[in-house]
């Protein structure tokens, strides 16, 4: 293992935030930490940049500690991009990148043929060419974390540390941002390690994720073993409203109450309906959804009562007669518009049986608010 | 750094040392006494009429005057310059950290007890007090400085030592003779007219000490303008590296103070002119930068403030604030329109 903590021990002035932390990154590799606000990423990132001291345990890269290093012996083999904002005084971008040059120029920091190579090739890396004679002081959020992420490039650590990289930034920039450092990983063999707000985000990008809650690391693993089941919504403690892991979504609070509306979804065809009535406060039933139907992801979230059948097989009978029972309950029927065919042949069964019970078949929302 | 900058920077420097040269000529060549250049030249340079009234204010009084603006001037500059990327703050400048109020407790100390007690005692036991009393108060804020890492904290204690400091003083005023309260007013308006041979070598020994100890910093001083965390993570060691500036800050503003008074305005207004006109703020390049246009700026203001309303002399903190203000609010109203 190329970075490694073991029973890592880390808090501030003497008290201990969080114990036990013992986790791995090979070279090429990206580890996530997740976990709710002020769990204590960013000191367990801090920590392990030597930013902050620890309290107990080891960090080693290649099996020596980190805190035998010389403080310049360890700039060349670790950078970091912290959250802290600069605004450095009358800086180009090119400077600012230059700074990560800092452990290899001499004593009055003059730069190289080299390393003004080793710029120009981190700004290629993030596509900041363009940016190098520009102000510091006069990008946008985007530019600026990648000519920070460009600043930590020049450094040529083995292994960059990285706080909330992606947060300030809109979703273009995020996955170019990410998109970036998973080049750099394989390119340059980097061990990364990065807290990330975005769990959806963290699952794709990662090879590995911690999870921070409470005094101890409370999972770690590849995403697909992390993310599963209610986790995330016990990491988070998400008590209502839910982030669905398989997609990567995240649904609001359910609406409570008597499911006044039987919603006939399927295809698709659901999901901006749930969703609208979610706005509206309305609860509602809906079906007959295939398990593998994406309407059924959402609908589990939002649904008071989902009618749902197995994939690949015909429906029951009892399941049709549930959601004709839930109709029966209902005042309204919203018919989403699913296309029928020859495995869905119920639809217009259960349309068929709403007229004939007289409830009103509505196609969109703003016919039940009227 | 690519050409059009390096070019940029020698034409700075070219322009501020024919500025040097031009106030050099000037500040020799304007006096009460009037003198042709010719004469003036041959005084200098052939050491001519050696021993007369006219070699006499060259030598003894123009020359050294003139020469002591310069290095005042820029030693100021380069430490109100070093404050400034310290606190990363644009008023920061050389005597916020309580320095002027530190020298001038110590100056009234030295006024009210020791010359009132003992008559005719030489004029270096102000100097000496302003240095110590300057010193004094930079060791407290340097005990603080180890003790938090807040750049506000700090600079909010520096200006508390200096109410500690004023307040003292106004105690020992309230008590004190009329004539010490005036020599006392006169000192803390500041004067180059004190200029000697003598305090010329020990000022261009400690300034130059203080000079070439900036330059050796100014590496570890421009990571320091990105942020302590990222300049920690390129391996600095921080605390080390802000004794170090606090301290070198300090030795220039002392010996300033020391020598010609609290000097205001310069030190925080000089830097932001080197650093507009360099379009850069690499001390590399400013801390030189700094020096020459302080040094400039001093000697015309200096030659302002002798000549103005002559034969009465203008307090140089006058005619620093009066000329220096309007040039930085004009230069930063430009600054913004490029910005925009």
């Amino acid at each position: 293992m190329y970075f490694q903590t073991q029973k890592l021990s880390v808090g501030y002035a003497g008290k201990v935030l969080i114990k036990d932390i013992s986790f791995s990154v090979e070279r090429g590799k990206i580890l996530s930490i997740i976990g709710p606000n002020g769990a204590g990423k960013s000191t367990i990132l801090k920590t392990i940049s030597r930013h902050l001291e620890r309290i107990g345990g080891t960090v080693t890269i290649e099996k020596e500690s980190i805190f035998k290093l010389s403080n310049k012996e360890l700039a060349k083999r670790l950078s970091v991009m912290l959250t802290e904002r600069i605004d450095p005084d009358l800086m180009t971008c090119g400077q600012v990148v230059a700074m990560g040059r800092y452990p290899y120029t001499n004593n009055f920091g003059m730069l190289t043929p080299e390393d003004r190579a080793v710029v120009a090739e981190a700004l290629r890396m993030v596509h900041a060419e363009d940016l190098e004679d520009k102000l510091f002081s006069n990008t946008s959020d985007g530019q600026r974390q990648r000519i920070m992420l460009a600043r930590a490039i020049c450094q040529q650590p083995q292994i960059m540390i990285l706080d909330e990289p992606t947060s300030y930034l809109d979703i273009r920039h995020k996955i170019e941002l990410l998109d970036i450092l998973r080049n750099l990983a394989t390119e340059k063999e980097l061990a990364i390690i990065m807290s990330l707000h975005e769990i959806d985000l963290a699952a794709k990008i990662s090879d590995q994720i911690i999870c921070v809650k409470g005094d101890t690391i409370e999972n770690c693993g590849t995403p697909e073993e992390v993310f599963n089941g209610d986790f995330i919504k016990s990491l988070y403690d998400i008590e209502s409203g839910s982030f669905n892991t398989l997609l990567g979504s995240v649904e609001l609070v359910a609406p409570q109450g008597k499911p006044d509306v039987f919603v006939l979804g399927g295809n698709g065809k659901g999901i901006p309906i749930y969703r609208q009535l979610q706005k509206h406060r309305q609860a509602f039933s809906t079906g007959i959804l295939f398990e593998n139907d994406v309407d059924f992801q959402v609908a589990t979230a939002l649904s008071q009562w989902v009618v749902a059948a197995e994939p690949f097989n015909p429906v029951p009978g009892a399941k049709v007669a549930e959601a004709k029972a839930l109709i029966d309950r209902a005042r309204f029927v919203i018919d989403t518009g699913v296309p029928i065919g020859a495995y869905n042949q119920f639809c217009k069964e259960l349309l068929k049986y709403a007229r004939v019970r007289g409830k009103l078949i509505l196609h969109h929302v703003e016919e039940l608010v009227s | 750094m690519n050409k059009s900058k390096i070019l940029r920077y020698q034409i700075v420097y070219m322009v501020l040392l024919f500025l040097i040269a031009l106030a050099l000529v000037l500040n020799v060549n304007t006096g009460s006494v009037n003198m042709s250049p010719v004469k003036i030249f041959k005084i200098i340079f052939m050491r001519f009429e050696e021993g007369s009234v006219d070699s006499n204010i060259i030598w003894r009084i123009r020359l050294p005057r003139v020469l002591m603006a310069a290095i005042l001037g820029g030693a100021l500059s380069v430490s109100g310059f070093q404050l400034q990327t310290f606190f990363r703050n644009p008023i920061a400048g050389p005597f916020v950290l309580g320095i002027s109020s530190g020298a001038k407790l110590a100056v009234a100390f030295a006024i009210i007890f020791i010359l009132g007690t003992f008559s005719g005692i030489s004029p270096y036991v102000m100097v000496l007090f302003a240095f110590l009393g300057s010193l004094i108060t930079t060791g407290f804020v340097l005990l603080f400085s180890q003790k938090t890492t807040n750049m506000s904290m700090l600079l909010v204690i520096g200006i508390m030592i200096g109410y500690i400091c004023s307040a003292v003083t106004d105690f020992m005023i309230t008590f004190a003779k009329d004539n010490h309260i005036a020599s006392l007013t006169y000192w803390s308006m500041g004067s180059f007219s004190g200029a000697s041979w003598n305090s010329l070598g020990i000022i261009t020994v400690v300034v130059a000490i203080g000079l070439f100890c900036s330059m050796l910093i100014s590496k570890p001083m421009e990571a320091y303008q990105l942020g302590e965390g990222y300049a920690k993570s390129m391996g600095i060691n921080i605390r080390l590296f802000r004794l170090i500036l606090i301290t070198l800050s300090s030795l220039l503003s002392a010996t300033v103070t020391a020598f010609a008074g609290p000097i205001s305005f310069v030190g925080i207004a000089v830097p932001h002119i080197a650093k507009m006109l360099m379009k850069t703020s690499k001390p590399l390049v400013i801390i030189p930068a700094s020096f020459l246009c302080g040094a400039s700026f001093c000697m015309f203001c200096d030659l302002i403030a002798r000549t103005a309303f002559a034969p009465t002399e203008l307090a140089i903190g006058t005619v620093t604030a009066l000329f220096g203000a309007p040039i930085v609010i004009s230069l930063m109203g430009k600054q913004r329109k490029n910005k925009q």
